[in-house]
């Protein structure tokens, strides 16, 4: 049943603010995915602060030292700290995951909004268009794609980009279908409005929800991704730190030296959970049934 | 009619629905009851809490999500708020039954029409196929549907939302309950069809003794089809009696608000009397008399919460306002 | 009941709009070809004209094609046949501007867009940029429906039923438009508030000297608002004429049993006419002679012949029977 919201009086944030946390306090998991998430962000500016050593030094004296109070997760086969790779490996991979989650929902999301908005032929050549694409397993994808541009972040960052792309199109395209049956959309054709003006002011903006679902959802999908290219080669290049090319060095050393792969494989590991445990969070505050209880 | 037990009771009965930081006050010490073979109207705007009454009545209302927190409800002397979910699946349909507003969706569309008919037959009277079969028809005919093999063929789909909504009335009746509860059950119908469905429903109820809980918005169609009215306003009834007396003397200043803000009651052109004002917020309901602020006749005892009394001594006629009933007609 | 009552002086106010036999069908489906498998006819020629400052009703059940008429006359629809011209147009037809007040104030308004920017989206569409501009016809526009000017910031969700459909109703008023196309203004608010709505709307009429065509199946709003009434059956005007006549001396016989079915305050049901059909035919393949006839309790053998509209200039009828 629709219950009658009073009209808010004076400052709108606050009561944003406290409605929000009080959602958040109902939730033990958005809680914890939360605090994941806050972790791994401030690992990731502060990784310059919080490193104990330079993440490239070599030192060859202390090649594949256990853990110790010196490098907390030991060292790589030429004496870098784990630790301060791992902190550093934060930006690449956590950079990655925001970088791919938020470029293919924008450009999804608006191909979806027009195309939805558009209709007839440019519509359907969209959608089968992104129905071929989404009907190739997304990792071979992504491979021939990292292969095809070179082995570097960036292009494996393209690469990822463009296969999250379809999903987005599809989500924004179903809803900008059923926004266009809103009467706010109706009256706005009788106005003449173009389509520039239905997107941006109508459509888009009531699409949003859902896509930023999916978007919070698909940051721990994306550094998985991130870490699976850096894990075959084609992704990170040494020397950079990065979580999926440190997991697959370290698999070489894996039995007499367990901590090289387990500690970049926590961080995807927990990084992961945490994005997907705050994309779930935001799930449900945003749906429309919990809104108001 | 008073001396025999009503199908339905209610008393008293306060519901919140809890909410962040507050909890909205549905309803607010509803009080009514409905006899044997009667057609009782409730009418009210949104918020005033006539639909919430209907779903809590047939115990419809996600459990959980609402508190009772005073008063009782019995269906045919059975504690509707206690029953477990057993009893009640026996009750809804068999002794009880409720139609809606837009029949499509209570009807799966999937599955013909005649598939959906004998499933609740067969399920409610246990008998054969082929005697639920029989009894479909008649249902149909006693709706004076022409032909109703073609319709019971039919997906839900292919019928009229007219058409629909008699294959809900006949399904309503299949198990000849004692009471049917009907919300807003032409609303979303044409006038001529509107009634088309509210004579067919009359004539039923009236053959088969059966008692009904009319829940709308629209005066003029209690008017014509109510033995008995309750007016209901933020969650609690602020006048009952017979329907004419209501219509022609209302009693209570939102009643006589409602009634002569309709169209019909000026000339055309003429400005229409408005209530000022708007309907509370069900969560800051005010302590006194809901209706006070909106109210020209509003004085200083209306800080206190008026209750539902007789009107010259008439058990049937009650209004809930502190002015002397002279004063008000 | 005076004859001035009945003529209203609006008979003399110069005529804006004139549709002239127009005719809209729909392609039902199409085969492989692309070409169509048949037609939905939703209007079979409306002959109809609207005089400034003037509130024009129509009335009738659903299928009758009074929304189709509400989207031809809102430009988002072109006559298949038949003729829509404009007095004052630009060039000569179509170029007017229709404004249009929807039944549901929930979905109407854009929830995620402050009310200035609603109440001023018109404008908006039309070219306008300057949001000093369009802030400060919103505020002046919102006054006039009784919504505060500090309230502009708000969205929609934030404000009652009621309140939602006076933002739609300043919507409508912010392009001063030549007509506002009122479709079913009131059919989704509760009762108290349809009065002030209503009101609201007369006053809004008298002040600016407003056009409305009034669509709506509650006949006695009709009855309260309009100066003219045209009730609709099958895509045609039935019975057109000044509201005071066509309302309380119906002659065709569907206008007869549409007023007779519409439930009034004390007035018992009677239970004859229980079995009589209620629903419309099809618009696929229009009857030959009268489209009525099925239903139509006159019907007589000669009734297979086409129907025009007969009658004066205050109440004319498509029934050669009450002729």
């Amino acid at each position: 049943m629709s219950v009658p919201l009073s009209a808010t009086h004076g400052p709108q944030w606050r009561e944003k603010l406290t409605y929000l946390a009080y959602q958040i306090r109902r939730s033990p998991l958005t809680m914890a995915g939360l605090l994941i998430t806050l972790m791994v962000v401030a690992a990731m500016i502060f990784a310059p602060w919080l490193a104990s050593h330079d993440p490239n030094a070599l030192n060859l004296a202390e090649r594949l030292a256990p853990p110790s109070s010196e490098h907390w997760f030991g060292t790589d086969e030429v004496g870098r700290d784990l630790f301060s790779r791992v902190l550093y490996g934060s930006q690449q991979s956590v950079g990655v995951g925001l970088f791919v989650a938020f470029a293919s929902c924008f450009i999804g999301g608006l191909l979806g909004c027009f195309s939805g908005v558009i209709g007839g032929r440019f519509d359907s050549l969209t959608m089968r268009l992104m129905d071929i694409m989404l009907s190739v397993p997304s990792l071979v994808l992504i491979m021939a794609l990292a292969a095809a541009l070179g082995a570097s972040l960036f292009n494996a960052m393209l690469a990822i980009t463009l296969v999250r792309i379809p999903s987005y199109v599809r989500l924004a395209r179903g809803q900008a279908l059923g926004i266009r049956q809103m009467g706010y959309v109706k009256a706005a054709e009788t106005f003449g409005a173009k389509r520039w003006h239905m997107v941006h002011w109508h459509v888009a903006r009531n699409a949003m929800p859902p896509l930023l679902v999916q978007l919070s959802l698909d940051i721990g999908s994306a550094i998985l991704m991130a870490s699976a290219l850096g894990f075959i080669g084609l992704g990170a290049q040494q020397p950079t730190a990065e979580w999926g090319a440190m997991v697959a060095t370290g698999r070489n050393y894996i039995l007499d030296n367990w901590w090289y792969s387990t500690f970049p494989g926590l961080a995807i590991l927990i990084t992961a959970t945490g994005f997907n445990l705050l994309g779930d969070g935001v799930r449900d505050l945003l749906d429309p049934r919990q809104q108001g209880k | 009619m008073s001396t025999c037990n009503p199908v339905l009771a209610i008393d008293n009965l306060s519901l919140e629905f809890p909410a962040y930081k507050s909890s909205v006050k549905a309803l607010n010490g509803v009080s009514l009851h409905v006899n044997p073979g009667e057609i009782v109207g409730v009418v009210g705007e949104s918020g005033s809490g006539k639909s919430v009454t209907a779903m809590l009545s047939m115990r419809l209302l996600p459990e959980r999500s609402y508190r009772i927190t005073s008063g009782s409800l019995s269906m045919l002397n059975r504690d509707m708020l206690s029953a477990p979910e057993k009893d009640l699946l026996k009750i809804r349909g068999r002794d009880a039954a409720m139609i809606f507003q837009e029949p499509m969706t209570a009807l799966n569309p999937t599955r013909r029409i005649g598939r959906q008919m004998l499933d609740v037959i067969i399920h409610h009277q246990k008998i054969s196929a082929s005697a639920a079969h029989a009894k479909a028809i008649a249902l149909l005919r006693d709706m004076h549907i022409a032909s109703p093999e073609q319709v019971l063929e039919s997906y839900p789909f292919e019928l009229s939302g007219g058409m629909r909504q008699r294959v809900m009335i006949a399904l309503a009746f299949s198990c000849e309950p004692q009471l049917l509860i009907a919300d807003e059950p032409t609303t979303a119908l044409d006038v001529t069809v509107q009634r088309q469905v509210l004579l067919l429903l009359r004539e039923k109820a009236r053959q088969k003794g059966t008692a009904i809980l009319l829940i709308t918005h629209d005066m003029a169609l209690v008017s014509q089809f109510c033995d008995r009215v309750y007016v209901m306003y933020t969650g609690a009834v602020v006048e009952q009696g017979l329907t004419a007396e209501v219509m022609s003397n209302p009693r209570h200043p939102y009643t006589q608000g409602l009634l002569s803000g309709l169209p019909e009651m000026v000339e055309p052109g003429q400005p229409l009397m408005t209530i000022p004002g708007q309907v509370p917020n069900l969560s800051q309901l005010p302590t006194g008399c809901t209706f006070a602020e909106r109210c020209t006749h509003a004085m200083p005892v209306c800080a206190k919460r008026p209750v539902l009394t007789a009107i010259h001594h008439d058990e049937q006629r009650k209004s809930a306002c502190w002015l002397p009933q002279e004063e008000l007609s | 009941m005076n004859s001035a009552l009945i003529y209203p002086a609006i008979d003399t106010a110069p005529e804006i709009l004139k549709l002239t036999d127009v005719r809209v069908r729909f392609s039902v489906s199409n085969d492989w070809l692309g070409r169509p498998r048949g037609y939905a006819h939703a209007l079979n020629g409306i002959d109809l004209q609207v005089r400034a400052g003037e509130t024009l009703g129509i009335v009738g059940e659903s299928g009758c094609g009074k929304s189709t008429l509400a989207q031809l006359l809102m430009g988002l629809l072109k006559p298949t046949s038949g003729a829509v011209s404009w007095a004052n147009g630009k060039n000569g037809e179509g170029s007017s501007n229709v404004q249009i007040v929807f039944q549901d104030p929930q979905s109407s308004l854009n929830p995620r867009l402050p009310i200035w920017r609603i109440i001023t989206e018109p404008l908006y569409a039309r070219g306008m940029r300057s949001s000093e501009q369009m802030r400060s016809i919103a505020a002046k526009v919102a006054a006039q429906v009784g919504i505060r000017p500090e309230y502009l910031d708000r969205f929609a969700h934030q404000f009652s039923g009621g309140q939602r459909q006076r933002i739609a109703i300043a919507r409508a008023l912010s392009s001063d438009p030549d007509i506002i196309v009122l479709d079913e203004p009131t059919s989704a608010l509760d009762i108290s508030v349809q009065a002030q709505i209503l009101n609201l709307l007369a006053e809004l009429q008298q002040a600016r000297n407003l056009t409305y065509i009034l669509i709506s199946h509650n006949v006695s709003v009709v009855r309260h608002m309009a100066d003219r009434v045209a009730v609709m059956y099958l895509g045609q005007i039935v019975e057109l004429g000044s509201a005071a006549q066509v309302l309380e001396q119906p002659r065709h016989p569907y206008t007869r049993l549409l007023f007779e079915a519409v439930p009034r305050l004390g007035v018992p049901l009677l239970a004859e006419q229980v079995a009589a059909p209620t629903e419309l035919p099809g618009n696929r393949n229009l009857p030959e002679g009268c489209f009525f006839f099925e239903r139509c309790s006159l019907s007589r053998q000669d009734c297979g012949q086409p129907q025009v509209m007969r009658g004066g200039q205050h109440q004319q009828v498509r029934c050669h029977v009450q002729d």
